[in-house]
């Protein structure tokens, strides 16, 4: 199953430069695990002791995944996922 | 570095990774907002009461503690507006010492966002950029579009399509590009968020926001300055994104920290939103670390629904660490609000304004202010741009005959006897 993750570009230096990834993974949290197995480097900047860092913004088809289920929620063939960072507005 | 800039450059709020000064929002290790840095030691050397006291009542007199270069190239008459003693009001509410910091008066739009914007800009200048803009819920998009205007900018402003109209024609007018959203505020912001990253435009509050919220410090000066410069006991603060309320904060320790206010801060700080859209007041009120997000605001107080706030986590931090509290209130009590500031002070503040004073009242209620201490609140943005939410509240007015008969007889009045000739 093809997922494309947008990669903004401030972490496209972990990308060599790709603005997009094709993933696999049935769910966010999956589709995830195999973008930073592809690019390791993403791995810190994306996660702290596990978890998702605060400042990040998951985006499923342009709807926020804490609002479908969050690492659950499930990926569906050619949806895209984009990570947008969260400190923004206001 | 120019001899008049005093900012040294940026600082991630979550590590402390450090930046040069750049249209860059947030730190690249971890997401975190950066925030401006200042050598407070050449501030405080450079810096007096005097000094400041001696130029013009804007915001600018406090310019060593903003971080531009040159002198401000957009704004520079911005802020300086009143601080008002309101005692009608603290009799209505059974305080003994109120006042009203009245940003619903500032040049050029009527919104404490004149503030920020005239920094973002006077800075997109100083960077280069040719074109502009910001998600906003309706103030920040007036303010852009009119200093935009005056600077000859090419402006995008988004907003949220079901914005109060008079918010987007006092956009539209300053021939602002104004695009409407079908979506919330939040998804707005995102989408500004991806234009500013893909196109490196100006965003105000997007990559531009470091700079952009220092602006708001300056309502903290003048706070501090038209006191006597000296620190309330007490601050009510509205909160949308939830800057506002920390930077009237910081604006209290940089006066401290450079010697021009010598108390140390002790101000309890008060978050106001409106039930329809409380994300930090939930965050505060049940012990959360981090607040929820609310995917769809729903108040008539569209100025504050922000459901996702970019500065929620500091917020409700501060607000805890400072000893103060928050709360949120319904349409009908926002309502009755601005009803009861135009009556008793002649103050005709927005839905935040309603929002900010509806707080007040239930924390003074609530015992969580006491009635004896020094109390400020601020009112943020002008009630000519939310005239709707009050429109069924008010009477219509009556109509008459054009003569005195028929005004005595509404007026309750006894004609007089005529007159002997």
């Amino acid at each position: 199953m093809a997922i494309r993750i947008e990669i903004p570009a401030p972490l496209r230096e972990q990308t060599a430069g790709q603005t997009e990834v094709s993933v696999t993974g049935a769910t966010v949290g999956a589709a995830l695990a195999n973008l930073v197995s592809q690019y390791p480097g993403l791995e810190p900047k994306l996660f702290q002791n596990g978890q998702l860092r605060p400042y990040i913004n998951i985006f499923v088809n342009d709807e926020d995944i804490r609002y479908l289920e969050e690492m659950d929620t499930q990926l569906t063939d050619g949806v895209v996922v984009a990570l947008i960072p969260a400190v923004a507005g206001g | 570095m120019s001899c008049s800039d005093f900012a040294t450059g940026m600082k991630c709020r979550v590590c402390g990774k450090l930046y040069p000064k750049s249209a860059i929002n947030f730190c690249v290790e971890d997401f975190g907002p950066l925030e401006v840095t200042y050598d407070y030691d050449r501030v405080r050397a450079n810096l007096s009461r005097s000094k400041i006291e001696k130029r013009p009542r804007n915001m600018w007199r406090y310019r060593e503690l903003l971080p531009l270069e040159g002198e401000p190239t957009v704004g520079p008459q911005v802020g300086g507006t009143p601080l008002i003693r309101a005692d009608r009001l603290a009799d209505a509410l059974g305080v003994e010492r109120l006042w009203i910091k009245n940003d619903a008066v500032n040049f050029p739009t009527l919104s404490f966002k004149d503030r920020v914007v005239s920094v973002a800009l006077s800075k997109a200048r100083e960077f280069g950029m040719r074109t502009v803009g910001c998600a906003s819920t309706g103030n920040l998009a007036n303010s852009v579009a009119a200093q935009a205007a005056s600077a000859g900018l090419e402006t995008f402003i988004l907003v949220p399509a079901d914005l109060e109209r008079t918010k987007i024609f006092g956009t539209a007018v300053y021939g602002a590009k104004v695009i409407g959203v079908s979506g919330t505020y939040d998804e707005v912001n995102r989408v500004c968020t991806q234009i500013a990253l893909k196109y490196g435009w100006g965003f105000v509050n997007v990559n531009l926001r470091p700079f952009y919220a220092e602006g708001s410090k300056t309502m903290g000066f003048e706070i501090a300055e038209d006191l006597g410069w000296r620190f309330p006991q007490h601050v009510v603060c509205p909160m949308a994104g939830g800057a506002l309320i920390g930077k009237i904060h910081k604006a209290f320790t940089e006066l401290h920290h450079i010697g021009l206010v010598q108390e140390p801060v002790t101000t309890k700080m008060y978050g106001a939103q409106a039930s329809g859209c409380n994300p930090i007041s939930d965050c505060v009120k049940n012990g959360r670390e981090r607040h929820k997000p609310v995917r769809k605001p729903n108040t008539i107080c569209k100025s504050l629904a922000i459901g996702d706030p970019a500065d929620g986590y500091f917020a409700a931090k501060l607000i805890k660490e400072t000893g103060g509290w928050a709360e949120d209130v319904t349409d009908e009590e926002i309502v009755e609000a601005m009803l009861l500031l135009a009556r008793t002070e002649g103050i005709f503040a927005e839905t935040a304004g309603g929002t900010t004073l509806a707080v007040t009242r239930k924390l003074i209620e609530s015992g969580r202010i006491p009635r004896d201490e020094e109390i400020v609140i601020c009112i943020t943005g002008n009630g000519l741009k939310t005239q709707d939410a009050v429109f069924d509240a008010i009477e219509s007015p009556a109509v008459i005959a054009p003569t005195l008969a028929a005004f005595e007889q509404l007026a309750g009045l006894k004609a007089p006897e005529p007159a002997l000739v």
